[in-house]
């Protein structure tokens, strides 16, 4: 079997891949005429790339994903609407009022107008507990996919009683719970998966009038909400729109 | 028109730019760092019409996307992840969309998400050895390998063979040859598109394409099927 030039290689790769123009085109397959060389090259690759022509080589997406990538730019475009309008009416209305007494007002206003942030510190240690259980490899303390396992192992370890829910339906299941320490407290952490994710759910008596929330920091999304008294902080590395997925099930499970 | 809080590949009338090592670096640290101040990015302010612009133009690669994100990281979760980051991404860069061939402008940000992803997964390499996910082993459900109607189970099942040991010697390819080799094989990009897919001058690509097909062809050698 004899070698193809080896200045002639590309230019055999550029063929087969109809790169060369007309003139190259024409002056390599006179060049082909006279050497085996690159002749039996020629048809080698060809060989090979009729093996890699097979459709099916190639992956299709799975089930379910274009449905979800459809739903993620759907709630995408509705938060930047949510965002854009829920802005201007902050700027607007202490405009509105003129004078001198009413600069005091303003502010007043400003303050009673803005949206009540958790602190920030607050946040930060959210964060650092849910890496410091991901890295100490101290994820659960009770390791369970049975909400009924996993909900009564809090009683007695804190004083109020997570709800906990079963997910695994869609697509989010418990891996189970551990105790945390947050704001000076005793915390229950639930911890649920989604794929390769572990989300944090962190779930601690509600105070003051903190309601639903959403934030993102050093790479991990927060998403926070309240109901019957408690308030829950999902923390995770799993992108917003499937954050809040997540909490949109959770809520609508923990209801009863 | 709004910038992107991440920078993005520009393909379009003009000739994409020839990226230098320092533009990729700083193409990628933009994606990385971007990724990490999802609070308070800018609204990419698109209108509905631009949304379905959006889906129109890009929802029908979503096939070459996740074939793309599966032969990089070789983890069908991994790419599942990657491809809806990818979209998002493209979604919210659209504006820095300037034309041009919209599957090689979504491979691009594909291709950088993966490598962010590989980034941040060696990070959480020792944090997930707690977790003890069971790694699925790829879609479920029978793939399409042809017409049933056409083929005898023999043929379809030497065919499965066959699809197997491609894709296996596909996936035992060294970067940068793996990404180039399914690129023009797979997805049958000209090498302009590879070259500004993979910031590579196309010199490079194809030096790289012809490596790769010759370390194929020596992975498939042995014809006559495994003993």
């Amino acid at each position: 079997m004899s070698e193809a030039c080896p200045d002639k290689i590309l230019l055999l790769h550029g063929l087969i891949d109809g790169e060369l123009d007309a003139a190259n085109a024409l002056e390599l397959e006179a060049h082909l005429k006279g050497c085996a060389g690159c002749s039996q090259e020629l048809e080698r690759l060809e060989a090979l790339r009729r093996r890699l022509a097979d459709p099916a080589i190639g992956y299709a997406a799975p089930e379910g994903l274009r449905a979800r990538i459809t739903a993620a730019i759907e709630s995408e475009g509705a938060r930047e609407r949510r965002r854009k309008t829920g802005w201007s009416a902050r700027r607007v209305a202490p405009f509105v009022l003129g004078g001198g007494l009413a600069v005091i007002a303003a502010s007043l206003a400003l303050v009673v107008l803005m949206p009540a942030t958790p602190s920030l510190t607050l946040e930060r240690e959210l964060v650092d507990d849910h890496v410091r259980s991901l890295l100490a490899q101290h994820l659960t303390d009770v390791a369970s996919t049975d909400q009924h396992t996993v909900k009564p192992w809090f009683a007695g370890r804190t004083d109020y009683s997570p709800p906990v829910v079963d997910l695994k339906a869609q697509g989010f299941p418990l891996a189970g719970g551990r105790l945390d320490y947050v704001d000076g407290k005793v915390t229950a952490a639930l911890v649920y998966r989604r794929r390769l994710h572990a989300i944090n759910l962190f779930v601690r008596p509600a105070h003051g009038r903190d309601g639903a929330f959403e934030t993102s920091r050093d790479g991990y999304n927060l998403v926070r909400w309240r109901k019957g008294g408690l308030e829950f902080w999902a923390v995770s590395d799993l992108n917003r729109t499937e954050l809040e997925q997540f909490r949109d099930l959770f809520e609508q499970r923990a209801g009863g | 028109m709004s910038r992107s809080a991440v920078a993005l590949p520009e393909f379009g009338a003009w000739a994409p730019p020839a990226f230098g090592p320092r533009g990729v670096l700083r193409l990628l640290a933009g994606l990385v760092g971007g990724g990490r101040a999802r609070g308070g990015e800018a609204a990419s302010g698109l209108d509905a019409a631009d949304r379905r612009r959006f889906k129109e133009l890009m929802l029908p690669h979503l096939d070459a996307a996740y074939n793309f994100a599966r032969h990089l990281l070789r983890d069908p979760a991994a790419a599942e992840d990657v491809v809806q980051e990818a979209y998002l991404r493209a979604y919210r860069g659209f504006s820095g969309y300037r034309g041009g061939e919209p599957k090689a402008w979504l491979l691009s940000i594909v291709r950088n998400c993966a490598f962010s992803w590989s980034h941040a997964e060696r990070g959480r390499a020792a944090a997930t050895h707690s977790l003890d996910f069971g790694r699925e082993d790829g879609p479920a459900g029978p793939e399409q390998i042809g017409d049933p109607g056409q083929e005898t189970p023999e043929a379809a099942m030497v065919r499965r063979g066959e699809i197997e040991a491609v894709r296996a010697a596909i996936a035992a390819l060294p970067e940068p040859f793996r990404e180039t080799l399914v690129l023009r094989e797979l997805e049958e990009l000209p090498y302009k598109e590879i070259s500004a897919v993979t910031a590579a001058p196309i010199g490079t690509v194809m030096s790289r394409l012809a490596r790769a097909r010759a370390l194929l062809a020596e992975a498939l050698k042995p014809e006559e099927g495994c003993a």
